[in-house]
């Protein structure tokens, strides 16, 4: 099998691809045919069943399936062979025999790793304006800090080149890049501002106010924030408008998360509830309750089948938010502020001044101990995985830390998509495509692939949905509205006989059409008894008669 | 009047052939001239019966088989053939023969059954013709992808010396050959035409396209002036010149009609149909009596104004013409005859059914048509032989008519009736050597009939079975009609393709819920049920040991929060309990209290009017959360997808399952390769820029079938021959153009 993939491999990198490689010297082709593609391969890209054609299937429709099955199948092995381009592998943290990960420091791991790998763990002393919350932008270049007491810098953190810094004179409540480099967000203490990467206020959007937190939906050009009124709402930065405003009705909101699968925002409640929110409803798609007291943090992964959160009664629970069913959860001794997962699945949780990165928490078993720990020197505040990079950023009250996790990052980026390397010409390019393929906020709901399914409801239901949505219905039919006519024809009494001759036109209709059908009905039955007295009158020697 | 034709009927009948012919000559006369007064009415006397049949009392002024009572037997006719010695003894034997057989011959079939037959057999043919088209379009509606124009440069085996550019002769001889070759201009490759000839054979000539420009420019010169003629001509107004238009037009017409009469049977007969609908719309409308409005107006004039007299008249006049029943001149009456006696009809000969020249799918086949049409004769398909024939027949009517005419002037019946006689006896001998050929074509006929009729089954047992199919197909398409819980508590669980197939499940499952006596305790959800997951503590290296203020601020919320610690679940219950109370349908009650029953304070209505009056709607499918105590989930539908959503199935799907399969792979970069993605959205149709997109010839496909099986000969060759087949062609057809072109100068 090893020998196999090492041909596949050599075809590749031959430039061969798919096609038959001619071997000089040997007449026959050793290995004929198309390369086989593993079996683990290609189940990673499946996507749903294959359908079957069912017996008895008309022409037509065994084509279309076939041809659709053809083409999903050829789509899947595709992408499966495409996946020897994916060679990178996430590393990981390894101790001596009878030495926990966890007591590792991090000036140890520094040292150890080569200068660059190492020069990613270092610390921003700011303890003046702290504690600082923090955000990574997409593409994993560019950090940016905002502390409490309105010091706000961009950072394009592997360089260590500010871009920005400054002080907005107001408390800083949250920080968010938008969809590039070139802007962020500023929670503040009235309004919501954005400013561009050379810190110039761009806009005070002041239709959000006390805003807590804010997510940003990177495909939906969604500005996501919660508000200190109960207000949950969302932001078109792409056009500039508000899409929706929910008043959520729980209090102050100060827990918020985003499932990255489905765009779904979650929000932590003081009486230790989850509740899921879509731009498209005013209540909660899903209200669920998870802890005793309220939850302090919840993170949900990126493939959206896990859903971390943390409570004031000190538990961790791991939910999975497909069954809404909670899978484990472990009791920390402190507590835990700040959650976050990164790309690889490593939970890091903040418990005071000390940051523990657990692995395999999204496993069904529970965790007993962390993978690593890091002790800082004030209050954690804001706590964030670097995408594509194995470091954690950690916000506190002293300033700010960045901290090696081997094994954090994806190491493999999707260029297309978000590439840290891009230079700016790329960035635009990449810009337009994203504005191009922006996906509606309309199809943000629980399952992502619901566009792709039929609409099941009754006329009925869409109708109504459809007077909902219009403020009319389009089917009624236009109220009699009496002409004006001269000569004292139009007096009051003459308008209201004329109205009276086409009042309750559809009730008439329907009385009319019962009236009829009872008749017809009567004679029928009349029709039915007489034949049946005429034969009654008969007897049945009477066939015999002439 | 009548009286005294009865009379001198019966008069007549007393006449016998004995009688001395002075009585009789004046009998002549007297009914000539009572003929004479008759026709100077304008309505038509009724016809007097006439009969060819022989009688025992004949007539001698017309046959008439009133009182006889009797049939006429061959015998009687054939008594003297036998004597006769002119009669061969073969056509004696025949009538003999013809004699002893007992069978009648069978009447012909009426119009509308002979017009069916033809169109069923016209159906067939012209189906077998068409469905060799079938393979070829279902083979391009399933093509992933087609590129248009068709047969570009065949991507097949080429030339030797297309592909070779490089060859250079080697040998003297191979020299002298190409030398001499070249010396005269001629192909080097002996099937290669030289350049020249292709040129010529791809470019229209200078000449051809002379004349071809000549020609158009003078068609539309001529059309231009005509149109002026015509503009002129209609924009006199004088009604005076339009009278003199219309009547010289009318008797252009007749004159031609007259002479299409000799020419042109059949164009005249078509004449005479339009007469006869025009009549008939006359007849209808009665446009021209005097009912209008006009011609009310007219005839309270015509008292006193001459020209409204005039007028009148004149309407009244057209519509006596218009009315006038057209006479087919009298060969009717022989035509009967003819077909009492050809007992099959014209069609049954007839393989070839009325090919229609303007159908585009007839055209091709007519080539190949033709040859069995010679050999078939019929009335329909003008070949010269037939021609004759018709002139033959209308000359024959004319003959007849003539003879007639001189009969009715004349009543000479002796020459009258040898005449009728000869030509029936023709005709029996015609019709018995006509029966031996038909019998094979009757017996091929009810074998035709046989194998429609049996097709006719075929397809009504196919209707059915499709019918079935479709109601099968309706039944299980995917769209779950949802009626009871236990249905709902299916579909809650899984969209099965083929829910229906097993009924024993949805049941089941009905049983196991009506089976849990508990259904009511579980929906007060325990307190010990939610949030049941045992924690486990995890050690940690080292515990925190800064305590901030906001720490303490945090501490206080948690004591806080510590004692509302039950209350947050107590809460969630009762939000869920109000949730699904919400959500369960109200009982709507109806009861009228002293409605058939007394009522009054203190008085309840019966137990039997409140069962009877309050409404209970079916409960609503059970909600997603049913089973997790600790989530609520929303029941509301997204309306903001279903704007987006497909809500009908589109056509070759019967369920939902297998149209959501065929979609459920993107298509778009984001989720393939590259190559994937060019592939599925790669266009249906490609055309070439600039090129002409011929319609399809059926030697295209046909041609492929023909080569692809064979393949004995080499490749060159086959091209080769069909070049030099195709440049024959060409130069044929531009000779016909030639040739029509000189027919129409």
């Amino acid at each position: 099998f090893r020998k196999m993939e090492q041909e596949m491999l050599k075809c590749l990198f031959l430039g061969f691809g798919l096609q038959k490689i001619r071997y000089p010297c040997s007449k026959k082709d050793p290995f004929p045919g198309e390369a086989p593609i593993p079996h683990k391969q290609l189940q990673k890209f499946q996507r749903g069943e294959k359908y079957k054609v069912p017996a008895g299937a008309r022409r037509r429709l065994k084509e279309a399936i076939i041809s659709s099955e053809a083409m999903s199948e050829l789509a899947q092995k595709q992408a499966a062979r495409y996946d020897l381009l994916l060679p990178e592998d996430a590393g990981f943290l390894e101790g001596d025999e009878d030495e926990d990960t966890n007591t590792i420091s991090q000036d140890d791991i520094a040292d150890a790793v080569d200068i660059t790998s190492g020069s990613k763990y270092f610390n921003l002393h700011l303890s003046q304006f702290g504690p600082y919350r923090l955000d990574y932008g997409r593409t994993g270049r560019h950090l940016l800090v905002g502390g409490k007491k309105g010091h706000v810098a961009c950072i394009d953190w592997q360089s260590k080149d500010l871009m920005c810094e400054m002080n907005v004179m107001e408390t800083v409540n949250d920080v968010k890049w938008l969809h590039t480099e070139a802007m962020f967000a500023v929670a503040q203490k009235r309004w919501l501002y954005i400013y561009d990467s050379k810190g110039l206020e761009l806009h005070c959007v002041k239709k959000f106010n006390d805003v807590l937190r804010m997510q940003f939906l990177p495909y939906h050009f969604l500005l996501a924030t919660a508000s200190a009124t109960g207000f949950l709402q969302y932001l078109d930065v792409s056009v500039g408008k508000e899409i929706a405003a929910v008043c959520t009705k729980m209090g102050r909101l100060d827990v918020m998360s985003q499932n990255p699968h489905n765009a779904v925002i979650h929000l932590g409640h003081p009486n230790g509830t989850v509740s899921l929110w879509s731009p498209n409803q005013k209540e909660p798609l899903v209200k669920m309750l998870c802890h005793r007291g309220a939850v302090r943090s919840l993170t949900v992964d990126k493939t959206g089948t896990y859903m971390v959160t943390s409570g004031l009664d000190r538990k961790l629970k791991v939910y999975d938010i497909r069954a809404f069913k909670p899978l484990h959860s472990c009791f920390l001794p402190a507590g835990a502020s700040c959650l976050s997962l990164s790309q690889g699945g490593l939970l890091s949780a903040a418990t005071g001044d000390i940051v523990q990165v657990y692995q395999n928490v999204l496993g069904s078993s529970p965790v007993s101990k962390p993978y690593m720990a890091h002790r800082l020197r004030g209050q954690i505040w804001g706590l964030a995985y670097c995408p594509f990079e194995d470091v954690l950023g950690i916000g506190h009250g002293e300033g700010f830390t960045s901290m090696i996790v081997p094994g954090a990052g994806e190491p493999n980026f999707d260029a297309l998509d978000t590439n840290p390397f891009r230079s700016s010409k790329q960035r635009q390019e990449w810009e337009v495509k994203a504005l191009l393929e922006k996906v509606q906020p309309e199809l943000i709901g629980l399952d992502p692939g619901q566009l792709s399914k039929v609409d099941q409801a009754s006329f009925e239901q869409r109708h109504k949905e459809q007077v909902e949505a219009l403020g009319f219905d389009p089917l009624a039919k236009d109220k009699f509205k009496p002409k004006t006519k001269k000569k004292g024809r139009s007096s009051a009494g003459a308008i209201e006989k004329r109205k009276r001759k086409v009042a309750h036109e559809d009730q008439r209709d329907e009385i009319r059409q019962t009236v009829q059908e009872r008749t017809e009905r009567d004679k029928e039955q009349k029709e039915k008894s007489n034949e049946k007295k005429k034969l009654g009158n008969k007897s049945t020697l009477d066939r015999f008669r002439k | 009047m009548a009286a005294d034709e009865e009379e001198l009927s019966i008069n007549e009948q007393a006449i016998s052939a004995s009688e001395d012919e002075e009585g009789s000559d004046d009998e002549r006369k007297h009914k000539k001239l009572l003929e004479a007064i008759s026709s100077m009415g304008s309505r038509k006397r009724k016809k007097q019966n006439e009969r060819s049949e022989a009688s025992v009392q004949v007539s001698e002024f017309f046959v008439n088989a009133e009182g006889t009572g009797e049939k006429v037997n061959l015998s009687d006719l054939l008594g003297t053939v036998e004597k006769t010695s002119g009669a061969s003894n073969k056509t004696k034997k025949q009538l003999r023969n013809l004699q002893s057989s007992k069978e009648t011959l069978e009447l012909p079939l009426n119009k509308q059954q002979t017009e069916k037959i033809q169109r069923g057999i016209a159906y067939e043919k012209t189906a077998a013709e068409v469905s060799c088209w079938r393979n070829i379009i279902l083979q391009n509606q399933k093509a992933e992808q087609m590129v248009f124009p068709l047969n570009q440069e065949s991507p097949g085996p080429k030339r030797v010396e297309q592909v070779v550019a490089g060859w250079k002769v080697q040998t003297p001889l191979e020299q002298e050959i190409f030398r001499l070759l070249h010396i005269n201009s001629q192909p080097v490759d002996d099937p290669v035409l030289t350049p020249v000839e292709e040129q010529s054979l791809k470019a229209m000539s200078l000449e051809e396209a002379k004349i071809r420009r000549a020609e158009l420019q003078k068609a539309r010169a001529l059309q231009s002036y005509y149109e002026a003629k015509a503009k002129r001509e209609k924009k006199i107004k004088s009604k005076k010149y339009h009278k003199v238009q219309r009547k010289a037009k009318c008797k252009d017409f007749l004159k031609q009609f007259d002479e299409m009469v000799k020419t042109n049977p059949e164009g005249a007969l078509e004449e005479l149909k339009k007469m006869e609908l025009s009549r008939m719309e006359e007849r209808m409308s009665l446009k021209h009596q005097n009912s209008g409005k006009w011609a009310k107006s007219k005839a309270i004039m015509a008292k006193y104004d001459d020209s409204a007299r005039k007028a009148m008249q004149e309407q009244l006049q057209m519509n006596k013409d218009l009315t006038q029943k057209i006479v087919v001149p009298s060969d009717d009456e022989h035509e009967s005859n003819e077909e009492g006696l050809e007992t099959i009809p014209d069609f049954v000969n007839d393989s070839e059914p009325v090919i229609d020249s303007v159908n585009p799918w007839m055209r091709g086949q007519l080539t190949h048509e033709e040859p069995e049409v010679s050999c078939v004769t019929t009335e329909d398909v003008q070949t010269a032989e037939e021609e004759n024939e018709e002139e033959e027949l209308v000359g024959e009517f004319e003959r007849k008519r003539k003879l007639r005419q001189a009969d009715e002037e004349d009543l000479i019946p002796t020459e009258e009736e040898q005449p009728a006689s000869e030509v029936v006896e023709e005709d029996v001998v015609e019709v018995s050597d006509k029966e031996e050929e038909d019998d094979d074509d009757d017996d091929e006929e009810e074998e035709e009939e046989d194998v429609s009729e049996f097709n006719t089954l075929f397809r009504l047992m196919r209707s059915e079975k499709t019918l079935e199919e479709d109601e099968e197909g309706l039944l299980n398409e995917g769209q779950i009609r949802v009626r009871n819980i236990e249905d709902l508590e299916v579909l809650g669980e899984f969209v099965d393709p083929q829910p229906i197939a097993e009924p024993s499940l949805p049941r089941t499952a009905a049983v196991e819920a009506t089976s849990e006596p508990p259904y009511k305790k579980k929906r007060e959800i325990d307190l010990k049920e939610v949030l049941t997951k045992e924690a486990k503590a995890v050690k940690v290296p080292f515990l925190p040991t800064v305590v901030d203020e906001e720490e303490r601020d945090e501490q206080i919320s948690i004591i806080k929060e510590a004692f509302a610690g039950d209350d947050v679940i107590s809460d969630f219950i009762k939000d869920k309990s109000k949730l699904e109370a919400a959500g369960r349908p109200e009982v709507v009650d109806l009861t009228l209290p002293g409605w058939g029953e007394w009522g009054g304070v203190g008085l309840k209505p019966s137990r039997w009017k409140r069962k009877r009056f309050r409404i209970k709607t079916a409960p609503p499918p059970p909600r997603q959360d049913q089973k997790l105590p600790d989530v609520i989930i929303s029941e509301n539908r997204n309306a903001s997808v279903a704007s987006h959503q497909v809500s009908q199935l589109p056509f070759p799907f019967q369920n939902t399952a297998q149209f959501e399969s065929s979609i459920r792979t993107p298509i778009g970069p984001t989720w393939n390769t590259q190559s994937v993605v060019k592939n599925m959205t790669k266009p249906k149709v490609i055309t070439k820029m600039g090129a002409i997109i011929e319609p399809m010839v059926k030697e295209d496909f046909i041609k492929n079938k023909t080569t692809t099986p064979g393949g004995k000969g080499p490749a060159i060759m086959l091209g080769e021959n069909k070049r030099a087949k195709e440049g024959t062609k060409r130069s044929s057809e531009k000779h016909r153009g030639r040739r029509s072109q000189k027919r129409r100068k």
